[in-house]
């Protein structure tokens, strides 16, 4: 990856479904989920006769994120429609925005290794999503039939393209984190990559380093993790690589990411060559937005990243790094803001937030609104530690127990026995017992090595399964070794 | 513009279309007729006119964001072909 001799050029596609109430060209609901086609009417299933009629909130959304994201707002946009065949569109085409998009020109700054690198935004467009298709086969390819649920059909999307300014799959996902961090903070998008609500295809090609021609582009579709994003693309450039190296050639081609094997795969059918026959569509007439409308919604546009960064730093004293990640996304800055209005101690709660329930989260691909622990749970928690009833090692326990089952900290506690002992005597007694089986480490310590008393202790904290206070062990042992 | 026999080929392709060897050779002389047709609006001086996005003169018609009741399953699904757990069932796609 590191490798010198070759350039990694990356660019994005990122989708995201826009969090308004109803679809794009009808009144149908956009919630996700419901029973299917009961979110449908004669427009959305491509009924002969109806037309479609653009809902204003989707401009504004779309206007809104291209502020956010430093983009030119066109005065003058239309819609066209894109053709293909495929059973989850029910006209046979997508209506999207080919020539003339909404927002042109933007950028964004991702932070790597320190420093700050702004990736170009080619463009923001418009665009209806395609429906739900459920195989009969395990796969679309061994099935010999597929339903369609028309629910998802014309959701209003944002389809917003990168410049390939990205040179590595670092970068790539710092890129999609910090894209999908803005958006949430202007709620145009709830972002919830597990429901598919942002999804990301990437385009990657490699060439020799100082070469003036591009490498064989190869897109790599439906990456909707970052981290399928991270290991896709680094399985992707190791592809190329190798292949310049044995001097095989590459094909330009679309590529599938496969999770389980951690490889992809070649999704080449009969018919790649696409024709998809753009034309404005007759149906839609040109949206002009006049420079009021951009002003009102800039007026209107909330605390970003790195407004919000700054107001954590400022009001809790944060050190810069902690602020920083805990704003990088909406939902954990909120988590972080309820959990401090419970409980003041602002760097605890944040080493908790970027320890534990971070790596927690990562480990289980989950969403921290879906987390069973929540920011009363946490306080609740922490105030075990700080009246002594748990130590901080067992509330790591606790923690753990939280986040899989949602049970209280105290009934955890309760539970399995985790109440920490304070008793002299109880502790005394296993103290005495330590001594007595290391007689090397006491004498080490008597000898002055200051070090053989954590051994010492960490072997009491062994005795009683984590459950002794640290401090009352260190005490009883220094007198008893004095 | 004449039309060959390739084009045809890939517009019937594109549409999904079933052409004879004759069929071929008839719309091959259509389409070149009606694209000579077209072809005279290109003797046209445009220079001064901004491309059509509408033949309206309309602009801006957008609706509030606001729900209306769907239709239901039943009804979405009557004139469904096939069927099967609420979804239209089609064939198979690749
Ligand atoms: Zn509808």
């Amino acid at each position: 990856m590191t490798d010198s001799k070759y350039e990694v050029v990356i660019g994005l596609e990122v989708h995201t479904e826009l969090k308004t109430n109803t679809k794009i060209f009808c009144s149908c609901s956009t919630e996700f989920g419901g029973e299917p086609n009961t979110h449908v009417c004669p427009g959305c299933l491509g009924m002969p006769g109806v037309l479609p009629v653009l809902n204003k909130r989707v401009v504004d959304f779309a206007i809104m994120a291209g502020l956010a994201l430093n983009c030119q707002i066109a005065e003058f946009s239309k819609f066209d429609r894109k053709h293909y065949f495929y059973p989850d569109l029910p006209t046979s085409y997508q209506i999207s925005q080919f020539d003339q998009p909404i927002c042109k020109n933007g950028y964004l700054e991702i932070d790597i290794n320190g420093e700050q690198k702004r990736i170009g935004i080619n463009r923001i467009h418009m665009e209806e999503d395609a429906s739900k298709l459920v195989h009969g086969g395990a796969s679309i390819a061994t099935s010999s039939y597929s339903l369609v649920d028309y629910n998802r059909g014309g959701v209003p999307l944002l389809e917003i393209v990168s410049e390939p300014d990205i040179r590595s799959p670092e970068e790539a996902r710092a890129y999609l984190e910090k894209l999908k961090s803005i958006l949430e903070y202007t709620e145009v998008s709830d972002c919830k990559m597990q429901e598919g609500s942002l999804r990301c295809d990437a385009n990657v090609s490699v060439m020799p380093k100082g070469s003036k021609e591009f490498g064989t582009r190869v897109e790599i579709k439906n990456l909707n993790s970052f981290r399928a994003l991270k290991k896709a693309l680094e399985y992707e450039v190791m592809r190329h690589i190798q292949a310049l190296e044995e001097g095989e050639p590459l094909i330009q081609e679309t590529r599938t990411w496969d999770e389980n094997k951690g490889i992809t795969l070649s999704m080449r059918t009969k018919e790649e060559a696409h024709d998809y026959r753009y034309f404005p569509d007759p149906d839609l007439v040109p949206v002009i937005i006049s420079r009021e409308w951009v002003e009102e919604i800039r007026r209107n546009l909330p605390e970003l990243p790195q407004a919000r960064k700054e107001r954590f730093m400022r009001e809790y004293g944060l050190p810069a790094y902690d602020a920083s990640i805990i704003t990088s996304s909406k939902a954990l800055a909120e988590y972080f803001d309820a959990c401090v209005a419970l409980y003041p101690e602002a760097k605890t709660v944040s080493n908790w937030l970027m320890g534990d329930l971070i790596r927690s989260l990562n480990a289980e691909d989950q969403d921290i609104r879906d987390c069973r622990i929540r920011p009363e749970m946490l306080v609740e928690m922490l105030r075990l530690i700080d009246n002594k009833t748990i130590s901080g090692k067992i509330a790591k326990t606790v923690f753990e127990e939280m986040f899989q089952s949602g049970k209280k900290p105290a009934d955890i506690v309760k539970e399995k026995g985790l109440v920490q002992i304070t008793d002299q005597g109880e502790i005394e007694a296993m103290v005495d017992q330590v001594i007595e089986a290391n007689p090397k480490s006491v004498e080490d310590f008597k000898s002055g090595k200051e070090k053989a008393i954590g051994f010492l202790v960490g072997q009491v904290m062994k005795l009683s399964k984590g459950k002794a206070n640290p401090n009352m062990v260190n005490e009883l042992l220094r007198k008893k070794l004095k | 513009m004449a039309i060959s026999k390739k084009d045809v080929e890939h517009v019937a392709l594109l549409s999904r279309l079933d052409l004879t060897e004759e069929e071929k050779h008839l719309y091959g002389e259509q389409l070149s007729a009606i694209l000579a047709f077209m072809g005279k609006l290109q003797e046209l001086n445009t220079d001064e006119i901004s491309p059509t996005a509408h033949i309206l003169p309309l602009q801006n018609v957008l609706r509030k964001d606001m729900p209306r009741p769907s239709i239901d399953q039943g009804e979405a699904l009557q004139n469904a072909p096939l069927q099967e757990k609420g979804m239209f069932r089609v064939p198979r796609i690749v």
